[in-house]
């Protein structure tokens, strides 16, 4: 099993996932990530896209894997990366529901995904955490190994591969249909607003 | 007349830029103690301590509070017995952007047409506001502003007749579009009145007001505070993962108007609210 609870009533995820492993997380759940994440935002997903419209083999294998929208801030010497949280997720819902049906099980994230993207996650078994946005610094911590995979030309938006350990996230949208924004709203929202 | 050389506009624009990721102005930890005192969600007084912690490693470490470090934009308030010397303005402001942004280690977020999207490299250029004001010196007022959440900016052109309660549900209803996406506790910089484009501006410098500090017009002061109180029963809270911290401010600037017009422009900021100031 990829997932594992701990004691602090936080569940321990390790990459690669499978379906298995999504269906056990629920909105909400607090999970640390530990393993491989994958990252990539606007224009690496574009060129994703096209090469899947071609039917040709992307530059990583995403069965299993976990995509995080994100473009760090250039590593100070010495250090592994710069500032490191996740990006609004809402501009790569056209792209995800076609990569969830290659396999890929996660995306992390910021911000409300689709009804589409909802509905791959239900039908594909995938799952999207939220990481705090604007926490960059506090993030990078996580990040002990980082390699450009692809798309180098793009910066900040080139694929990264980066080995993370105990990387903090929250479930947003599980498999089932639950949605942690909407729950939450729910709870806590008053009289008046 | 006085004269000031660009270099000195550079120096201050460089050091503005690298200090406003690096250094989290005090309204802002302000902010977030202020909110950790009354937010009932676990899980949002979680996110508000992080964010605390985020300004504390991005001061001690030197890595920027977040990833996007921002578009620049600036406001210049150029006193008219000022000379610019030694070049241009403009040039000695972007100039001191791409001195900042390459030695700050500071991401470039910027493509030279909204087409091609070709990343310019050194974050330049800057949006720059420049107005010319009695007097004989230079301020210099620099934010970075996040791209995430200036996406969910928002401009509605109102008609008189819907006033003030119809200017009260739109800004209520950009809070709520911008949810999640925009990485709440949200500021709004608003702008009423004015032209299409006048507002826009306000919207952003009313940014600039420290967080915390009433509105000196006792009239939008009440209005300000009604609408956070709103706000914040949204129950949206810290990243959307629920609670009663939605935004830590609504800042309001007004403009004269024509007759048939009621302009209302809000920026959306996030709690990644980089704002530094200099006078030369
Ligand atoms: S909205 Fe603000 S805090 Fe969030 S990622 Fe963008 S700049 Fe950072």
């Amino acid at each position: 099993m990829g997932v594992t609870t701990s004691p602090d009533g936080i569940k321990e995820i390790r990459t690669p996932l499978s379906d298995a492993d999504v269906e056990s997380l629920r909105a909400g759940d607090r999970v640390r990530i530990t393993g491989v994440l994958y990252t990539a935002r606007d224009a690496a997903h574009g060129r994703l896209d096209r090469l899947i419209e071609k039917g040709e083999r992307l530059p990583f294998d995403p069965r299993g894997q976990i995509i995080y929208y994100t473009g760090p801030s250039p590593a100070r010497p010495g250090d592994v990366v710069g500032s490191i949280g996740p990006t609004t997720a809402s501009r790569m819902d056209k792209f995800t529901p076609a990569l969830l049906r290659l396999g890929l099980k996660g995306t992390i994230g910021k911000g409300y995904r689709s009804q589409a993207v909802k509905d791959a996650l239900r039908q594909h078994r995938g799952v999207y955490f939220g990481a705090i946005g604007g926490a960059g610094a506090v993030l990078s911590q996580f990040v002990k190994k980082l390699s450009i995979v692809a798309y180098e030309d793009l910066g900040t938006e080139a694929i990264r591969r980066l080995e993370v350990e105990s990387f903090p996230a929250i479930v947003v949208n599980d498999c089932h249909g639950g949605d942690l924004y909407q729950d939450g709203a729910k709870a806590y929202a008053r009289e008046g607003a | 007349m006085r004269d000031v050389h660009v270099s000195a506009i550079t120096d201050a624009v460089k050091k503005l830029c690298i200090e406003a990721n690096l250094d989290l102005e005090p309204d802002m930890l302000r902010a977030f103690d202020g909110a950790l005192r009354q937010e009932r969600s676990p899980a949002g007084k979680q996110v508000l301590q992080i964010l605390k912690q985020n300004a504390e490693m991005a001061r001690t470490r030197r890595i920027p509070y977040c990833q996007d470090t921002g578009f620049v934009v600036c406001f210049v308030e150029l006193g008219q017995e000022i000379h610019v010397t030694g070049g241009g303005l403009d040039d000695a402001i972007n100039e001191g952007v791409r001195q900042g942004y390459r030695e700050g280690y500071l991401r470039a977020s910027i493509v030279r047409s909204p087409f091609d999207r070709v990343n310019t490299g050194d974050n330049t250029p800057a949006v720059i506001h420049a107005d010319v004001v009695p007097g004989a010196t230079l301020r210099i007022l620099v934010m970075a502003k996040g791209g995430g959440c200036e996406n969910r900016s928002k401009y509605r052109m109102l008609t008189p007749a819907e006033g003030v309660p119809g200017v009260k549900e739109w800004i209520i209803e950009c809070v709520k579009t911008a949810g999640p996406d925009a990485c709440p506790p949200l500021i709004l910089g608003v702008g009423v009145g004015g032209t299409f484009e006048k507002s826009a501006i306000l919207s952003k410098k009313a940014l600039f007001r420290e967080l915390g500090s009433p509105n000196p017009d006792p009239t939008l002061d009440a209005l300000e505070k009604e609408l956070l109180d709103r706000a914040n029963r949204l129950g949206i809270g810290p990243q959307g993962y629920g609670g009663d911290t939605t935004a830590f401010g609504i800042h309001i600037l007004t403009y004269p108007c024509h007759i048939t017009s009621l302009p209302v422009a809000v920026t959306i900021e996030c709690h990644a609210h980089r704002h530094k100031k200099v006078t030369l």
